[in-house]
């Protein structure tokens, strides 16, 4: 079986983000980037299935911007068995983005696909499901625990309330939440390997795909700021203060 | 213009952010009608009913939408919804999982999240953990919507007199089977319901410790929540991970204890009206959204709060 998984390219989850003073975006000028965190949690995992014996390859895709290689290899460190860069310059969508995936399975059949439920910079949590909608396949979003048994993935998925277990035949899209496992560093060795590994390119026209985005982003503002509170020096006035000043609590 | 919004139930009522989702629908203007999809949910269809501001409802009681799976729930919310200008979703693990899968199969982008609506095709929505907000516009002909439950206020649930029609449509993908749920019987209010909320972060040491906060809690009528940190180590489930990817809440009163308060925590409760911070380090980053800091030891300030509430 082959795994699929992707490897974003955002900014690291450490950094403080800022607003463009025209208000056209944030500021991404020398800001460090990183794999999507929770793409890393989907590597991880597919990682792990090959070295199970579940699986046998293992293929990373990232779809942007010529940078976007760092983040493949990265992935390829970390122990991906080939990458696949996708140039896409400009705002790419995640309907979009799920269209060049939905080629790409189309090309690469794997058995499995294993996405992040969220990349940390959109905030957006729709290219699994709408991947999985144009693949026609099953879906396990939000995946804490992942078993792969007589062709199904037995997934639990971590839900409001709790947890629900669902059991999905292969081919399957699952994404990841943050409890799947906990990813690997990559050491120095894989490092250098992985700088020998395969890496094919493409471009959205080569795999058929119309990326023009759906919609525009008028403007991007900083959120409204918190009045500055004050400091209390004892549990008793804390509470006074809530009681007199807040009038929050009784 | 007309507006499809996709209730959350529990077969028997409506559950809070489907009522923040149809004022979002409100504020976009139009019909309302609400889709009650499930088994056996014809009670929660009446009361449905009752919502103020809804039109119609429709209900879809079939055994193939038990448990809202994503691949059947998709492909009837493609199927109706295509008569709609407008399609809404609470932001829920329910509402992200089949909402985005209706959206591909219609061919449309999902607008997800939004914190607020500019006109029938421009919507507000927090990016990177809330530290920028985007107002984008939408060239599709549906609009379909994920809708922040802090953003909106709720419409009241009684007052209307729509009627319920049922829908025949039965999509049966025989994508995926559901094997169980495990829910934790709620002893205090639910996170994204309740007016107050303590929240535990790693300070609290181990998970024996969050007696502490639940003391308190029960005094103050309070939601439990907890940080990342607290969740990873075992201190508190994973439904009460509070921020940029757990829950968005705010309270009345937010108080969190022992928590450094990353960007990533704060995107989850900053909105908050009042926010409470006990922390040691008086440099930690969360007194700076709190509008009162303690800054102490919180293995002697919560047994004193306890004790001062009485
Ligand atoms: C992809 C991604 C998603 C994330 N999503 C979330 C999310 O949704 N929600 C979230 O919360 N985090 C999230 N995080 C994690 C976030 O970045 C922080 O790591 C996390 O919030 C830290 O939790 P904490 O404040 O409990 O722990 P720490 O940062 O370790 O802070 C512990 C605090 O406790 C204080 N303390 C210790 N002992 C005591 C004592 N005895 N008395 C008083 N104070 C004490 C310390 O001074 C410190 O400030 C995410 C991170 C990533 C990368
Ligand atoms: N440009 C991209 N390249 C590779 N994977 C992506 C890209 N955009 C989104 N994804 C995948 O889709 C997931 C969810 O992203 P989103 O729907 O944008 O929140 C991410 O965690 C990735 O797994």
């Amino acid at each position: 079986m082959k795994v699929l998984v992707t490897a974003k390219r955002v900014v690291d989850a450490n950094v403080s983000i800022r607003v463009q003073s025209d208000n056209s975006g944030v500021d991404l000028n020398n800001v460090k980037m990183a794999v999507n965190p929770f793409d890393e949690i989907a590597i991880e995992e597919a990682v792990r299935l090959r070295e199970a014996g579940s699986a046998e390859e293992v293929v990373v895709v990232s779809i942007g911007i010529t940078n976007c290689q760092e983040q493949i290899r990265t992935a390829l460190a970390l122990g991906a068995d080939r990458g696949i860069f996708v140039e896409a310059d400009g705002d790419l969508q995640p309907l979009a983005v799920a269209k060049i995936l939905k080629a790409i399975v189309d090309k690469e059949s794997p058995g499995i696909i294993i996405l992040g439920k969220q990349a940390i910079d959109g905030d957006n949590s729709q290219t699994g499901p709408m991947l999985a909608a144009l693949a026609g396949l099953s879906q396990a979003t939000f995946a804490s625990e992942l078993t792969i048994e007589d062709g199904k993935a037995v997934v639990t998925r971590e839900i409001d309330g709790g947890m629900e277990t669902i059991s999905v035949p292969l081919p399957a899209v699952i994404t990841t939440d943050l409890r799947l496992n906990e990813p690997r560093y990559a050491s120095l060795p894989n490092i250098m390997k992985a700088k020998k590994k395969p890496v094919d390119s493409y471009t959205p026209e080569e795999l058929g795909v119309d990326v023009a985005p759906r919609l525009t982003t008028l403007k991007v503002e900083p959120p409204s700021e918190r009045a500055a509170g004050v400091i209390v020096e004892t549990a008793e006035e804390l509470i006074d203060k809530l009681k007199n000043e807040a009038k929050v609590i009784e | 213009m007309s507006s499809l919004v996709i209730a959350e139930h529990n077969n028997e009522s409506i559950k809070a952010a489907t009522l923040v989702t149809v004022a979002a629908a409100k504020a976009i203007g139009g019909d309302v009608t609400v889709l009650v999809a499930g088994a056996d949910c014809g009670a929660a269809a009446d009361a449905a009913a009752k919502i103020e501001g809804v039109d119609k409802v429709l209900l879809a009681d079939n055994a193939v939408y038990a448990h809202m799976t994503a691949e059947n729930v998709a492909a009837l919310i493609a199927e109706i919804g295509k008569d709609y200008s407008h399609i809404l979703a609470p932001t829920t693990t329910a509402g992200k999982n089949y909402l985005p899968r209706a959206a591909a199969l219609l061919d449309v982008a999902q607008i997800s999240d939004i914190s607020g609506v500019v006109s029938e095709d421009t919507f507000q929505r927090p990016i990177y953990a809330g530290s920028a907000v985007a107002t984008v516009q939408s060239a599709d002909p549906i609009k379909v919507l994920t809708v922040r439950g802090t953003a909106f206020d709720a419409v009241a649930a009684e007052g209307g007199s729509a009627t319920v029609e049922s829908v025949d449509t039965v999509t049966d993908t025989g994508l995926a089977e559901w094997l169980k749920d495990e829910i934790a019987k709620l002893e205090r209010p639910e996170l994204t319901a309740a007016n107050v909320i303590i929240s535990g972060g790693r300070g609290m040491q181990d998970g024996e410790n969050f007696k502490l906060l639940e003391a308190v809690a029960d005094k103050l009528g309070a939601a439990v929540g907890a940080s990342r940190a607290a969740v990873d180590a075992g201190y508190a489930p994973n439904d009460l991970q509070v921020g940029q990817t757990g829950k968005i809440v705010a309270p009345e009163l937010y108080i969190a204890v022992g928590i450094s308060g990353a960007i990533q925590h704060l995107a989850g409760m900053k909105d908050s009206k009042v926010i409470v911070a006990i922390n040691k380090d008086a440099d930690a980053p969360i007194f700076q959204v709190a509008d009162y800091g303690l800054v102490a030891d919180l293995f002697k300030a919560l047994p004193e709060v306890d004790e001062l509430l009485g």
